[in-house]
């Protein structure tokens, strides 16, 4: 494929869409909802000339089962939705988690409980990164802050998830999914991956190969969630990813991600301004937590503040990351506008 | 001399876990014969439900899935988007196709996704011990409709295979039953036309077939063949409801 190093304005969605074909997906299923519909929107258009497919299923609930029988092919598939339509698809994910198949569900969260609303909020974090669906799974999850990485960290997710053959999330929002910003759509380098040998293609010349979930022997089920154990614990190693502004020198850090970390950059930058030392921390993977980054910095720095479009979710991982002589406090905003950068600062000012 | 009964190519030399005079081995039976007689074990996938009918990774000597419970046409439909040239069928029960999995069974075939669909109709949830299913007749008792299914509560026995054969997307939909040799004969040629049309890429294939649940039905193996013929084949007839003669769409 041709590098196009020029920068294009797109929305956040369509750099989703641009990247899963970036990386090679030609399978989508998915149903409409506010605020992802330019994600099929953008790949009913551009999957069929590739020879891809692409299915505007009956219901959430079929499409991450259409999701689960492509990729068990081995091919590189993909499924979004926003919240609701996610709920719908936990038994799937877990199902893909349980079977060790890989594929890439994208979340443009919008605002619940129930219906909610189609505002931006950071409400599903906790159904992101503790499993979400039944059984004892865990499940890679990328936040993008900019439409930039909406394409970069899509191309990433496709990668993860063959890798570790375990279904990835991009969890954005409507804020992320809805702005344009400029693209420079460079299509990552390919990661090393093992050969899909697990992969049903018909049984000509070897074993029929048996993908499934369900253990009954005596003790294959307990060995089974240790194996997949192993792998979130290999992810933890080898995969965290997070960014830091200005943390060096920081008395005072600002954790948050996604759309809620771009606001909080800005009260970073207002608060040095002032001559604050704050510094911003931002997981890009919200599994695996960046633990062991968050820690080493509340070595240093004593005061914490989590900011999320929530009453509180990530502050959990924050508070169970850092060092116990650190304070950890935490202004929420549940859906609706986000907070402007002021109000940031007015809160880091309280403690600092 | 020549051996004419054998087990077929495409099933594993392993004894079934079904109960005594339960169907759902012959099921598996036909669909063997089906895939050795088109030849194309080595490109077939079978999606497994959930139901009595799961273990399939036990017996078919070719690859297998599992679906979730009710998923099975939607996984399989998937397999198939991703890989046109494979052969995907999947053996569904009544709760799994009628009840849970009812969305993605009728859009499914309304997609003419060309895959083969074997339902498994024993009019009760074999699996999970005999509870009231969509297609349980009225007047029938299980652990859930201890007094007999009553329609004024609970509806009544849906026919799939007639609600299948309203889709445009069907290309092929028969019901038959396995309860006597002649019988068998014809879901056996049922079952092959079901995998020909698939074959021949004529579009979505169905075959219904009434079974046996003698444990959770409390039936001898023989009283329980008895039944599907009284009790089942009055209300759910059998015979080919729709044969698509050649690809609607070419
Ligand atoms: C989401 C979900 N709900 C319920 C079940 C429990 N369950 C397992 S099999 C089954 C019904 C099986 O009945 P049927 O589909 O008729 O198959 P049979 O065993 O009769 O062949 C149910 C309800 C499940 N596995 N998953
Ligand atoms: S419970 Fe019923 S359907 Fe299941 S194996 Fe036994 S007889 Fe067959
Ligand atoms: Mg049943």
């Amino acid at each position: 494929m041709d590098q196009n190093l020029e920068k294009i304005l797109v929305r956040g969605n369509e750099a989703v869409a641009m990247g899963a074909i970036d990386a090679g997906c030609r399978l989508f299923f998915g149903y409409p909802i506010t605020p992802q519909n330019e994600i099929p929107e953008y790949l009913s258009k551009h999957l069929p000339p590739l020879g891809g497919e692409f299915i505007q299923a009956e219901s959430e609930i079929a499409s991450i089962n259409l999701l689960l029988g492509a990729s068990a092919t081995g091919a590189r598939a993909m499924s979004s939705s926003s919240s609701p339509g996610i709920s719908l698809m936990q038994e799937g994910i877990s199902y893909m988690a349980g079977s060790e198949l890989p594929a890439v569900i994208v979340n443009i969260s919008r605002s619940g409980p129930g219906l909610g609303g189609i505002s931006a909020s950071q409400g599903d974090y906790f159904q992101a990164t503790r499993g979400g669906g039944h059984g004892d799974y865990r499940m890679i999850v990328l936040a993008p802050s900019t439409v930039q990485e909406m394409y970069d960290l899509t191309c990433l997710a496709f990668d993860l998830s063959d890798k570790y053959r375990n279904p990835a999330m991009i969890l954005g929002d409507a804020l992320i999914g809805q702005m344009k910003e400029p693209l420079i759509r460079r299509k990552p380098q390919q990661m090393d991956l093992p050969p899909k040998d697990w992969k049903l293609t018909g049984a000509k010349g070897r074993k029929p190969n048996k993908i499934k979930s369900l253990y009954l022997q005596e003790g294959e089920l307990t060995e089974h969630n240790w194996k997949l154990y192993q792998k979130y614990e290999k992810m933890k190693e080898e995969e965290v990813r997070f960014e830091t502004v200005n943390t060096e020198d920081a008395r005072f850090v600002i954790a948050a991600f996604g759309s809620m970390a771009r606001v909080s950059k800005t009260a970073m930058e207002l608060a040095r301004e002032e001559g604050m030392k704050v510094g911003l921390f931002r997981p890009i993977t919200l599994f695996p937590y960046p633990e062991k980054a968050l820690y080493d910095i509340s070595t240093r720095v004593k005061q914490f503040l989590t900011v999320e479009l929530n009453t509180g979710q990530m502050v959990e991982d924050v508070r169970l990351s850092v060092g116990r002589d650190a304070q950890v406090f935490f202004y929420g905003k549940p859906p609706g506008a986000l907070p402007p950068p002021e109000e940031i600062l007015e809160e880091i000012k309280k403690y600092y | 001399m020549e051996l004419v009964f054998k087990r077929p190519e495409c099933l594993i030399d392993v004894p079934f876990h079904f109960c005594p005079g339960c169907h759902h081995g012959i099921a598996h039976r036909l669909v063997a014969e089906a895939i050795d007689y088109f030849k194309i074990r080595e490109k077939t996938i079978g999606v497994a439900s959930v139901g009595c009918s799961v273990f399939m990774y036990d017996y078919f000597n070719i690859d297998v899935l599992e679906a979730p419970h009710g998923r099975a046409s939607a996984v399989a439909s998937g397999v198939k988007r991703a890989r046109k040239d494979l052969i995907v069928f999947t053996i569904q029960g009544d709760g799994d196709l009628g009840a849970i999995g009812i969305g993605e069974g009728i859009h499914t075939a309304n997609r003419g996704e060309n895959i083969t669909l074997i339902f498994a109709n024993n009019g009760i949830y074999g699996m999970t011990g005999g509870q009231m299913a969509p297609t349980t007749l009225l007047g029938q008792k299980t652990t859930t409709s201890p007094y007999g299914r009553d329609f004024t509560y609970d509806g009544y026995p849906i026919r799939m295979a007639e609600m299948m054969a309203t889709l445009e997307g069907s290309a092929f939909v028969a019901r038959v039953a396995v309860n006597n040799p002649a019988n068998l004969m014809k879901a056996k040629k049922a079952v092959r036309k079901a995998f020909q049309m698939q074959v021949e890429e004529m579009g979505f294939s169905f075959v219904e077939i009434l079974m046996s649940c003698p444990t959770n039905w409390g039936l001898s193996s023989l009283e329980a063949n008895r039944r599907v013929e009284e009790e089942m084949i009055p209300y759910f007839p059998l015979g080919i409801l729709k044969e698509r003669k050649m690809a609607d769409y070419l």
